[in-house]
């Protein structure tokens, strides 16, 4: 079985084919599930703790249908995308200028270092009492969060570049902003991007966080909702809604990583 | 397959900014130069915050002077609130850390050196890894109600994820020959286990730690903003609830130093541990 996991892909990649490998290796997801099933029709833990994937999927169809689910989703990501864009740009910048500029890095350096280790998290309340409970709270919130991993990697990144790279390039007359846009930046890349995927993750943590504590909407909201009515199988839909936005966010992200290093060697 | 691609900036960062490359010559050293830039700047900032505040500049509810912040904090350490507060929260991320790494260390080690382990546990990790795992609190607390049980088992779950992916990666990309140099001097598996595998992999495992611990932490505070009741998180929220702007920045204060001080502990324990290895002594 273990097999799947490294088996060379010469076989034609058809459709049938794929399928099965996929169902194979993702057979103890399954086997869990019927586990889950099996406890809840047993009656060993209550229907209410553990309600079967038949209700479960009702309960998302049905929110899936009034609107509910689809309305809340797009608020919270409107929010984390806002909030996550703002960070890559401020962060990308603000790495780059610490690593080109000495008087920029002894200026930001202390403040990283001091924010670096906080649990993001505590800032729910600072940013419930800076901006309310509305959207600015959480996009705030979520820009702070993520700039921080970014900043980090892309300073690492930049400061880690071949120094022949920059040498080369400034002999051959290149200025230091064309330095800067044509060397440091696709050498520090990997870095950059693994920062940012790490910001992709905070994004979403916060996102959900802030919405349980403070919010009026949003699929944090919409859990804690669901939850504290005890409507427990709309509840588990919409979790594991938002479980796999996370999944298929971050496999996207990285999908798209690998494509924009390409041209790298290995 | 496990990514650890976000792992590394984590990681890496500890030993970044500071101490990295030290200038060519100059006649005072340049590091006292720049520490000592780097302490006014920090000064600078504390005294914008506490007389912008004071004069009027800033709004003292939204930002509250740093000395009126201190002043409750001292108060709080006195009345011994502070210390409870930070020591209940300190112990909900520990055990729930430490939960998870003996649990997932093992299961990690087990999935590089067992196929039927990696056949189960792989997806389930794979899936597991990327997903907002917070967004699973509300079931923890219809499973295991809002005590600290279901905080403990949160943030063990949350933190289960990067040790295992960590140790998993470690342990399943080790150099051959020195295993293959053990075994032929006689060494038995078991051996192997201690005397090869883990001091290996022990550079990866720990990267796994010090990713998951900071997470560990921002779970533990967003449980207890949830739940309430004593804890740094649950305080914070209840003074901010109030309107008690001095009460959250008294809070960000202890959490900033409690945040500080774990990182910092993990940074040294890995020097310690890894002292035989090349990385400590670059």
């Amino acid at each position: 079985m273990s097999s799947t996991l490294d088996a060379p892909r010469s076989r034609g990649p058809g459709f049938s084919y794929t399928l099965i490998s996929v169902l194979v290796r993702f057979s103890p997801v399954l086997l869990l599930a019927l586990l889950w099933e099996a406890l809840g029709l047993s009656g060993l833990i209550s229907q209410q703790m553990l309600p079967g994937f038949g209700e479960i999927g009702s309960a998302f169809m049905s929110m899936l249908l009034n609107g509910d689910l689809l309305y809340n989703t797009a608020r919270s990501v409107g929010r984390a995308a806002t909030g996550l864009a703002g960070a890559i740009v401020v962060g990308v910048m603000l790495g780059l200028l610490m690593a080109s500029f000495r008087s920029a890095r002894l200026l930001f350096n202390p403040i990283v270092q001091i924010f670096y280790p906080m649990p993001k998290s505590a800032l729910i309340p600072v940013v419930m009492i800076w901006l309310g409970l509305g959207d600015s709270s959480k996009i705030l919130l979520i820009f702070l969060g993520c700039m921080l991993p970014v900043v980090v990697g892309t300073y690492n990144g930049a400061r880690g570049v071949n120094p022949f790279l920059l040498w080369s390039a400034a002999s051959l007359g290149a200025s230091r902003f064309d330095v800067l846009r044509e060397v440091v930046l696709p050498a520090a890349m990997p870095d950059i991007l693994s920062g940012c995927r790490t910001a992709l993750a905070f994004s979403f943590i916060l996102m959900v966080s802030s919405e349980f504590v403070i919010a009026t909407d949003g699929v944090g909201f919409l859990i804690s909702s669901l939850g504290d009515g005890g409507q427990y199988p709309a509840m588990f839909a919409a979790i594991f809604f938002v479980a796999g936005i996370g999944f298929a966010a971050d496999r996207t992200y990285a999908a798209f990583a690998r494509r924009l290093l390409r041209w790298r060697e290995a | 397959m496990i990514d650890m691609a976000e792992a590394r900036p984590l990681a890496r960062a500890p030993n970044s900014p500071v101490r990295k490359a030290p200038r060519p010559s100059r006649s005072i050293a340049p590091q006292v130069i720049d520490i000592g830039v780097q302490v006014t700047v920090v000064a600078v900032i504390a005294g914008i915050w506490e007389f912008g505040a004071r004069f009027g500049a800033l709004n003292p509810f939204l930002l509250p002077p740093l000395s009126v912040v201190l002043e409750r904090l001292w108060e709080d350490v006195l009345a011994g609130t502070a210390l409870v507060d930070v020591g209940l929260t300190l112990y909900r991320a520990l055990v729930g850390f430490v939960i998870a790494a003996i649990i997932g260390i093992p299961a990690g080690i087990l999935m590089a050196r067992s196929a039927v382990v990696r056949w189960f546990l792989d997806p389930l990790v794979s899936i597991g890894f990327p997903m907002p795992k917070i967004a699973f609190l509300p079931i923890f607390v219809l499973w295991f109600d809002i005590y600290d049980t279901s905080k403990i088992i949160m943030v063990a779950f949350s933190c289960f994820f990067p040790i295992v992916s960590a140790t998993y990666a470690g342990t399943a990309s080790l150099d051959k020959w020195p295993i293959w140099s053990a075994r032929s001097f006689g060494a038995k598996e078991r051996e192997l286990l201690w005397e090869v595998y883990l001091p290996m992999a022990m550079p990866q495992i720990i990267t796994g730690l010090q990713v998951a611990l900071p997470v560990g932490m921002i779970t533990t505070i967003v449980t207890e903003m949830l739940m309430g009741g004593r804890g740094v998180g649950g305080a914070m929220i209840m003074a901010g609830r109030f309107a008690d702007s001095v009460g959250v920045f008294s809070g960000i204060v202890q959490i900033i130093i409690l945040g500080f001080l774990v990182v910092k502990a993990v940074e040294l324990l890995r020097r310690r541990i890894l002292a035989w290895h090349p990385e400590t002594r670059r």
